[in-house]
């Protein structure tokens, strides 16, 4: 038999149409059925209340402040570093040796696994520099790991501020750092900003190196060194050591709610910036 | 004066924060293999790597069981992952309607979004009773950590052959198309082809992802450190075995799983090498 090329296209054009079918619905099929099965859990008293008898009743709140601090301590310490190391990478330095370096441990640093920071953040953090399982080494550990998402979106976005606004900026006799501070990052905000969120997303989501440095208390993380588990280490543990499925599928939606809030803002920030240059 | 000292101060402290990352990797490194290389010393390399026994308790660390779980298991969501991510990345760089690109897109980058735990806990769930009922066992398995790995590589393998297919010439489809060959001979002959190196990196960097994805893992496949005779055998990976020991070891069981991450990270480090190789040549042609 003999298939005609006419026949060929239309045969590929089904199988990749299957294919990207198939993948939607995965996607359709993995949030239906976990927000069928949560939401009617998820209540004012569920995100309102303390966690007793290990998460079998009550809320997520002091898990849900323990996310908060732990993204907190993540971002405020990777932005400044990571906006700086972009501003470096593309204002002060030629195409070169160093930039290339630099970049490419970046890159490492994107690609290593997370629970090889877990291991990192638990033998500098939590044990070499005494912190403890504790707000304060989670949120270290995962400044490290949202890091390279900051550089690299912050990069971009500076990238892009035309030659023409520094030309501008330095001719009126502005200094290179006035320059930087007052035209080029505030043009470049909306992209850097993007780069934070993602970065948010990121942390908010992450569970393995948390899980090694963070610890998994159930009070509430008052200072900097008080143990703390983040929503997504609450969700593992009760869905692993069968404590509560009702309360794993609630958490679970909450922790895909606040990320999905998180991704679309990102999406919306960048879609807003695509038109303008 | 003062403003030209103002200056030098910026530039260094930019320049600080920029070999920051360098600083990172660096001192990553030194202490994973601190604490791991008194295991492999006591040990002996080679029946770290190739014993096939792992029980800390009787003082036996072998990590084969778990190299292979872990390579298994990558080529598992390979086999899941590549063709429905170049599939969707074909669809929609040549084929899809512009309103269904804004559809599909924004809905795998969602896909890319959702963190693994919650894969885990879909897989835990849904997939493992799922298989559970169709083929007996337990349900824990390679099968089922391949399916969730495969939908959680997807979205990497799509964003970077999507690129690549757009960044092959538009002379080339012109050309091809003008010879009188079909959209689909044209894409089949013309555009993979050119595109081979973009596609091949996409491939390497869902490798990567998926050697180091820990927490679906450690939900769906059963964690057992023996090597697997079938796809409905439980496994354990390397990231498995770290993550799941981690909370209570100690002594040179804890050295050992700092041995385990410095065997992870090796290989993670020459998928990285391979996928910088491959764009670089692509890049060059």
């Amino acid at each position: 038999m003999i298939i005609t090329v006419k026949t060929q296209q239309k045969i590929a054009l089904a199988v990749l149409w299957m294919l990207a079918g198939l993948t939607i619905g995965a996607l359709a099929i993995i949030l239906g059925y976990i927000f069928v099965k949560g939401l009617p859990f998820v209540n004012w008293d569920f995100l309102s209340e303390s966690a007793r008898r290990m998460g079998r009743e009550g809320g997520i709140l002091p898990f849900a402040i323990s996310t908060l601090y732990l993204t907190g301590v993540g971002i405020l310490v990777a932005t400044p570093i990571g906006v700086g190391a972009a501003i470096y990478l593309t204002e002060y330095t030629k195409q070169g040796f160093l930039t290339n370096m630099i970049r490419f441990f970046t890159e490492i640093l994107a690609g290593i696994p997370s629970i090889i920071f877990g291991l990192f953040g638990f033998i500098f953090f939590v044990i070499t520099m005494k912190m403890g399982w504790s707000v304060l080494s989670g949120g270290l550990t995962l400044a490290l790991m949202v890091l390279p998402t900051i550089v690299r979106t912050a990069e971009e976005a500076i990238k892009a501020v035309p030659e023409s606004y520094r030309e501008g900026s330095l001719a009126l006799g502005a200094t290179k750092s006035q320059t930087i501070s007052r035209v080029v990052l505030p043009s470049a905000l909306p992209g850097i900003l993007t780069g934070i969120i993602l970065g948010v997303g990121r942390a908010v989501g992450e569970t393995a190196a948390l899980l090694l440095t963070a610890g998994s208390s159930l009070m509430t993380p008052i200072s900097l060194l008080d143990p703390a588990r983040s929503l997504s280490v609450h969700l593992y543990i009760l869905a692993v050591e069968g404590i509560s499925t009702e309360k794993a599928f609630a958490t679970a939606v909450v922790l895909i709610l606040i990320i999905l809030a998180i991704n679309m803002t990102a999406t919306r920030l960048i879609r807003r910036l695509a038109p303008k240059h | 004066m003062n403003r030209q000292r103002h200056e030098v101060l910026a530039k260094t402290m930019l320049q600080t924060t920029a070999f920051f990352s360098i600083a990172a990797v660096l001192l990553i490194i030194v202490f994973v293999f601190c604490e791991g290389l008194p295991a492999l010393r006591e040990v002996g390399l080679l029946s770290f790597v190739f014993g096939g026994i792992w029980q800390p308790m009787q003082g036996q660390f072998g990590i084969w069981p778990m190299l292979v779980g872990s390579v298994y298991l990558t080529l598992g969501a390979i086999l899941i992952g590549v063709p429905f991510g170049v599939g969707c990345a074909i669809l929609l760089a040549e084929f899809a309607p512009q309103k269904l690109v804004r559809i599909i897109r924004p809905a795998v980058e969602l896909l890319a979004g959702i963190p693994s735990v919650i894969y885990g806990f879909f897989g835990l769930m849904i997939l493992v009773p799922l298989l559970r009922e169709l083929f007996g066992g337990t349900g824990f398995s390679l099968l089922a950590g391949s399916l969730i790995l495969g939908i959680m590589i997807l979205p990497t393998v799509m964003t970077v052959s999507e690129d690549a297919i757009r960044a092959v010439p538009k002379s080339y489809k012109m050309a091809s198309l003008a010879l009188g060959a079909t959209h689909w001979q044209t894409v089949y002959k013309v555009i993979l082809p050119a595109a081979k190196s973009g596609i091949i990196a996409a491939v390497v960097l869902g490798m990567g992802r998926a050697i180091g994805e820990t927490m679906a893992v450690i939900m769906i496949t059963g964690n057992v450190p023996i090597v697997p005779d079938s796809i409905l055998a439980p496994i354990r990976t390397l990231t498995g075995n770290i993550a799941i020991e981690m909370g209570y070891a100690a002594g040179l069981h804890q050295q050992a799983l700092f041995a385990t991450g410095i065997i992870l990270f090796m290989l993670i480090f020459v998928l990285t090498g391979l996928a910088n190789l491959v764009r670089w040549k692509g890049a060059k042609h």
